[in-house]
């Protein structure tokens, strides 16, 4: 589904991957973990198609299409979805009618009709209930005014929303209480199938126990330095990460 | 240097063309009416034509349009072979509107149909008002708009002869909307000179909608004063939409005093013309009175657009409250001031202010000045302004989500105007200005009426 070789980005003049190969197939769950700067969120970003980042070598291909041909939102209407680290207030866009007009654009790109309000009403009535979240917040700008907690449950809804083909969620479980990361796991857990995929950036064990991953990933200094099974996020939370730091400077 | 000397000044040529036509200018109209002409030329002719020296207009330098026009004056009404009233019908459903039309400056008789106005209300044309409403009309003439104190205002009183005067006795609330369509339609280039007044009584209700619309494609310079007086209690709204085309300079001057009680809502919308200069000034004349004013402009190509506001707090517990917006692309121009000046009388004044504006390229620029004068301690007063550009972090989000840039970028432009939007208080209206301001963001003519003429360039 997704396969990056060696790929390259720098933002501002400065290089943050440094030859990234990463391979996810349908149904596979994989979870990227690393120390704070290491690049997760840029290659999040590099891959839903921020422009602040220039890729500088390497390839992405997604469903083997090449993803650096389309914009972000092609992409996303190809079935790629970032949940954002830090989702952004967008005052005066309604929920409802920034929702509508996503969904809309993914039924057109896929030749479907656009759905009545009537029928995206209950579609939203749906997802709702199933990530739990406050049915107020509907009613509000994108969210503007959110806690940090309702923005990360607001991405889970839009996930559901949009029901992508891969989800990269980048520290969905930061910021959430204990009831919320297992609602929000759940979620996610429901939305699974066999043809889809999810990449969970985190910093903690405790969400992989909800959602659990078939590969972990150590992100270090923009390349993925280890890789193993479920077992190493464990080992992580153990030991931190300077036994890994030291492998790969030694 | 002959060249020179043989080149008349803009002044001159006005003061001429004044001292050529003073006759057919005056012609039927009250002394008091034409004594006033006199006065305002010479304060015209001290002032001169606004430029960047001139008080108050210095992001407005109109030195150049003056210099080089010699545009017919519509000293007389001008003959239309077309039924205005047929050409304006708005097919927007359920929204109904007591029509009043004015083409090049002169009501319209033969369009505005009075029967169909409520009761004991006058509306009928300045002119006619002058004559036979002459307590009405005099006791506010050139008392709100100043000549000596603006040079457009004193151009307008120069040569005013017609526009639309309305009276509302005390305790009568209209509902229906009145809207004055203001034409400018002529086979040459033409200036303008209309006037207006509104009075409303005593806890009377009102809204009025201003529309402006150009008609033929000739060059318009149009000066447009009205002098609103709000009596006490009295809840008035104006609306204006300007939709000229680029080829117009458009000069509005709304000059209002409020007594006791009183609530004031203006919202001025551009959506296109050339040049545009809007003078909005209140002064809250009565305790406890209040004034919501806000406007929106957006703007292409060369377009300019100047809002000049001034707030007279003059009476203790008034509320002012401003918010004015612009979205400014390609290489236009816009500048904002919002003059408030609090009495050392109007103790307990709360006086609000907000400029945001949004520019789309580095060609655009705006300019942007508030000037708070408070000669009292007991005020609540803030004000701010922005320059910015659309976001791009909230940009891409719209973009991850599948929406295209065009899309994402009109979506952050509507949601920017839409707070200006949310300041309309008629919703049919509201719906109707949120389409115009759609189609216009979208590049799409933005027509709000079934007019066949392809009126905008
Ligand atoms: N727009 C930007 N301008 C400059 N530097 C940036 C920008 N975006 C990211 N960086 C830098 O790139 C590096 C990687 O950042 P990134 O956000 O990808 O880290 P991360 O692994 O997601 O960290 P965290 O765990 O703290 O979220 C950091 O040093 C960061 O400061
Ligand atoms: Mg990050």
């Amino acid at each position: 589904m997704l396969v990056i070789k060696d790929l390259y980005a720098k933002v501002e003049g400065k290089d943050i991957l440094k030859g990234i190969n990463l391979t996810v197939n349908a149904g596979e769950v994989h979870a990227i973990m690393g120390p704070n700067g290491s690049g997760k969120s840029t290659l999040a970003n590099v891959l839903a198609g921020h422009t602040n980042f220039e890729v500088t070598h390497g390839t992405a291909t997604f469903n083997g299409k090449d993803i650096f041909e389309m914009s972000a939102d092609v992409r996303a209407k190809e079935g790629l979805f970032l949940s954002f680290q830090y989702p952004v207030e967008i005052p005066g866009v309604s929920m409802v009618n920034f929702l509508k007009t996503a969904v809309n654009e993914h039924r057109k790109y896929r030749n479907q009709k656009e759905l009545s309000a009537g029928d995206f009403l209950k579609l939203m009535r749906e997802k709702k209930e199933m990530v739990q979240i406050d049915s107020q917040l509907t009613n509000r700008s994108v969210n503007e005014g959110f806690s940090g907690g309702e923005k990360k449950k607001n991405e889970i809804f839009q996930m559901a929303m949009l029901e992508p083909t891969l989800a990269i969620l980048d520290e969905t479980d930061s910021g959430l209480d204990i009831d919320a990361l297992r609602i929000v796991s759940n979620g996610v857990n429901m939305l699974k199938n066999k043809n889809n995929a999810t990449i969970l950036v985190t910093h903690y064990q405790r969400l992989l126990d909800y959602i659990v991953p078939d590969f972990v990933h150590v992100l270090y200094e923009g390349r993925i330095v280890k890789s193993a099974g479920k077992e190493l996020a464990i080992e992580l939370e153990e030991k931190g990460y300077d036994w890994i730091k030291k492998e790969v400077e030694g | 240097m002959a060249e020179l000397l043989e080149k008349i000044s803009a002044v001159d040529r006005i003061s001429n063309i004044f001292d050529a036509n003073q006759t057919m200018v005056g012609e039927g109209l009250p002394a008091w009416v034409n004594q006033a002409r006199t006065p305002a030329l010479q304060a015209f002719q001290k002032m001169g034509i606004p430029s960047f020296r001139t008080e108050n207009y210095k992001y407005s330098d109109l030195t150049r349009l003056f210099e080089n026009e010699n545009f017919r004056r519509s000293f007389k009404p001008d003959l239309f072979d077309v039924d205005l009233a047929e050409v304006f019908s708005c097919d927007v459903p359920e929204f109904d509107t007591h029509l009043i039309l004015v083409a090049n400056g002169w009501y319209d008789e033969k369009s505005t149909n009075s029967e169909l106005f409520p009761k004991g209300v006058i509306i009928k044309s300045l002119r006619k008002a002058m004559l036979e409403n002459a307590d009405l009309v005099e006791a506010y003439y050139g008392k709100l708009a100043k000549s000596n104190e603006d040079p457009l205002t004193a151009i307008n009183t120069i040569f005013a002869q017609d526009g639309v005067f309305i009276y509302i006795p005390d305790n009568v609330q209209i509902t229906k909307p009145l809207q004055i369509i203001n034409i400018l339609r002529s086979e040459d280039d033409l200036f303008v000179t209309q006037r207006n007044m509104i009075i409303a009584g005593k806890n009377s209700q009102a809204k009025i909608m201003l529309c402006d619309h150009t008609l033929t494609s000739q060059q318009f310079i149009n000066s447009n004063i009205t002098e609103v007086k709000i009596g006490e209690d009295a809840v008035v709204d104006i609306y204006s939409i300007q939709n000229q085309h680029n080829k117009t300079a458009s000069f509005s001057g709304i000059y209002v005093s409020q007594d006791k009680g009183s609530t004031l809502s203006t919202n001025a919308m551009t959506l296109h013309g050339g040049i545009i200069r809007n003078n909005l000034k209140i002064s809250l004349d009565g305790e406890h009175a209040s004034a919501s004013i806000s406007g929106l402009a957006l703007t292409d190509k060369n377009q300019h657009v100047d809002n000049y506001t001034s707030i007279e707090h003059l009476k203790p517990n008034c509320v002012s409250n401003q918010l004015y917006k612009n979205i400014l692309d390609d290489s236009s121009t816009g500048a904002f001031t919002g003059r408030i000046h609090v009495s050392p009388y109007a103790t307990k004044t709360a006086a609000y202010q907000r400029n945001n504006n949004v520019l789309l390229t580095d060609a655009a620029k705006m300019n942007t000045k508030p000037q708070l004068v408070i000669d009292n301690d007991d005020v609540k007063c803030s004000h701010g302004a922005t320059v910015g550009r659309i976001n791009d972090e909230a940009l891409f989000y719209l973009q991850a989500r599948g929406i295209n840039e065009k899309e994402a970028r009109l979506m952050l432009m509507f949601a920017f105007a839409h707070e200006v939007l949310a300041e309309v208080k008629i919703d049919k209206l509201r719906d109707v200005i949120d389409e115009l301001v759609n189609k216009r963001l979208r590049g799409e003519v933005s027509l709000c009426h079934s007019c066949a003429l392809d009126c905008i360039r």
